[in-house]
């Protein structure tokens, strides 16, 4: 049966005909993310097996899957009771993705509100970039811009709302953090978080056979480097010489 | 032999579109997309494409656009003003294909009654596929020509295309328009609003705010109450989703949408009635009524059907421009809509 947002896990939630929003956890913890993955392989699996007729594709979220369909072929319901077995019983360990180590420059005009989110948080800037350099951050779910990787968690300390002013535009390469996360803007667009860096890095290059360079459940790793050498990369990133393979740790 | 179009007068938002790259939003590149999908699949139909070849939308004032190839078939989508230049200009009416030649320019004008209008062309734009799509995504800028809006002096590549199969044809009456509410299923969210707001979200009358584009239209109007939070943690979006921000006016998600979104969402509407919903213009009224999702399933099914039939039916097109030119404009037939006949010249 589809359901409604305040029946018990899991919900599956129709967005009309022709999506169906999978519910699995009620908060956003890596171990909802964790099953959401797992979820999302094991649909992906049969979506290739051919035993989900009129399922187009899946988006991993937070705490949910989102499963867009055909209505011609199949029906939200009719998904949703094929869907409900491939749900994981208990605790996924997280696949490990790939691990990304990307250089970032937290200097000058590539870190616009470095000083005011370390006036704001008590820390020098120095501080600031330690602890955001300090773990690493597992990406959620993709979206807002192609290649946007939503990445997870930032230290309490770095926890922020969203500025109250979104910046029109936000460069590309565009470091940032907000709502206990982390992110790079692949492109200029408009945005709300506080910008603590630059990376030189092409995060969506149609050169490559997979344009993104993240995929849900990849880690990153930040990697201070000057300004100099920020500019460097940038050079090799756009001669097509900074992909995947001078990104990835063995 | 291959040719182009040059695009004399682009337009202020003319994009080349298909019916959007599906398979990426887990990469979070939109769908996109024609926002009339039945508008690009019918006149497509009409040069003898397949649907989901690419062709041009526009929104609200159309392209000049000037013949590069020896000839080629041409249809413009309902509610399109075009013409061939010339003296006289020769009217173009919508929902029938006519073949154009080497140096002839259509000249569309504007579209009423719709935010969008379509130009096909046999054998569709051939600009390259990006992640198997034609579509432009201008904030990605990827997809048609450059991944932009078309711009002066742009040329657009066509595809090889061999006529004489068969000659131009014309869908013998307009598309029958739904009028009434858009239907929509409540939710995912819509628990997340008051109950005076939802039922008010069904019973108000909404007016298309003037900053609509292609990712998505305001409804201007009430406002809507949440319960608590405007915002959610960040979940999938289809199209159709009509979001709610904190200041209550809601955002109904159109093609270039994004693939995900933290605000609530109160419902969603129907595939069968996007198409409807992507021809809005700014100013109109929309109202909307709830229905089942099995309803909303029924509903895309008989649409397809209808789709499929309209397509079935189409007929031969009358002459224009062609050897009888002369003979039509004595008799004074050209000014306005050419009207279907039973003669099967090409």
């Amino acid at each position: 049966m589809l359901a409604h947002a305040t029946t018990p896990l899991p919900r599956f939630l129709p967005l009309a005909d022709s999506g169906l929003s999978v519910e699995l956890a009620d908060e956003r913890t890596p171990a909802a993310s964790a099953l959401v993955l797992g979820f999302d392989r094991a649909v992906r699996a049969a979506m290739a097996a051919g035993d989900l007729p009129g399922v187009i594709e899946t988006v991993p979220t937070f705490r949910a899957l989102m499963v867009h369909l055909d209505p011609t072929v199949t029906s939200p319901g009719e998904t949703a009771e094929r869907l409900r077995p491939l749900i994981p019983r208990d605790g996924v360990a997280l696949v490990a993705g790939r691990r990304w180590r990307l250089p970032v420059c937290y200097e000058g005009d590539c870190a616009p509100d470095l000083a005011e989110v370390a006036e704001r948080i008590g820390l020098t800037p120095a501080e600031v970039v330690q602890r955001h350099t300090a773990r690493s951050y597992t990406i959620y779910m993709l979206g807002f811009l192609p290649g946007f990787g939503f990445m997870g968690d930032v230290e309490p300390i770095l926890d922020l709302p969203r500025r109250a002013e979104p910046r029109t535009r936000v460069p590309a390469g565009s470091v940032a953090i907000a709502i206990g996360l982390t992110a790079i803007y692949p492109f200029e667009s408009p945005g709300g978080w506080h910008l603590l860096g630059r990376s030189p890095v092409l995060l969506f290059d149609l050169r490559r056979p997979e344009p993104a360079l993240f995929a849900p459940g990849d880690t990153v790793r930040f990697d201070p480097v000057d300004r100099a050498g920020c500019d460097d990369l940038a050079a090799r990133a756009a001669a097509g010489n900074l992909g995947p393979d001078a990104l990835a740790e063995p | 032999m291959s040719g182009s179009l040059l695009v004399k007068r682009a337009g202020p938002a003319t994009t080349v579109q298909d019916l959007g790259r599906w398979t990426h939003q887990r990469l979070g590149v939109p769908v996109g997309g024609a926002l009339d999908s039945t508008g690009l699949r019918l006149v497509n139909a009409l040069v003898g494409n397949a649907e989901t070849a690419a062709g041009l939308e526009f929104r609200l004032v159309g392209p000049e656009v000037l013949v590069d190839t020896d000839r080629a078939r041409v249809a413009v989508s309902g509610g399109v003003e075009a013409v061939i230049q010339g003296d006289p200009a020769v009217t173009v009416a919508p929902w029938r294909s006519l073949t154009l030649s080497r140096g002839q320019t259509l000249a569309v004008r504007r579209v009423t009654g719709s935010a969008v209008g379509y130009v096909a062309v046999g054998g569709g734009l051939a600009v390259p596929l990006v992640l198997g799509s034609r579509a432009t995504c201008t904030r990605a800028g990827i997809g048609g020509l450059g991944g932009h809006a078309l711009r002066d002096g742009d040329r657009l590549p066509l595809a090889t295309v061999t006529l004489g199969d068969g000659g131009d044809r014309a869908l013998p009456t307009a598309p029958r328009e739904r009028d009434g509410p858009l239907r929509v299923v409540l939710g995912p969210q819509d628990v997340a609003f008051t109950d005076a707001s939802r039922s008010a979200f069904l019973s108000e009358t909404f007016t298309v705010g003037r900053d609509a584009d292609r990712m998505g239209l305001r409804l201007e109007g009430l406002r809507l109450a949440h319960v608590k939070d405007a915002n959610i943690i960040s979940d999938g979006i289809a199209a159709g989703a009509i979001q709610v921000p904190a200041n209550g006016q809601p955002i109904l998600l159109l093609a270039d949408r994004q693939t995900v979104g933290g605000y609530t969402k109160i419902a969603t509407v129907i595939s069968a009635d996007l198409p409807r919903a992507g021809r809005l213009v700014p100013g109109m009224p929309v109202r909307f009524a709830a229905v089942a999702v099995d309803e909303a399933v029924a509903a895309r099914r008989a649409a397809e059907a209808d789709l499929a039939t309209l397509v079935r039916g189409l007929v031969p097109a009358p002459p224009l421009g062609g050897f009888d030119e002369a003979a039509l404009l004595r008799e004074n037939l050209i000014s306005g809509v050419v009207g279907v006949a039973d003669d099967p010249m090409a």
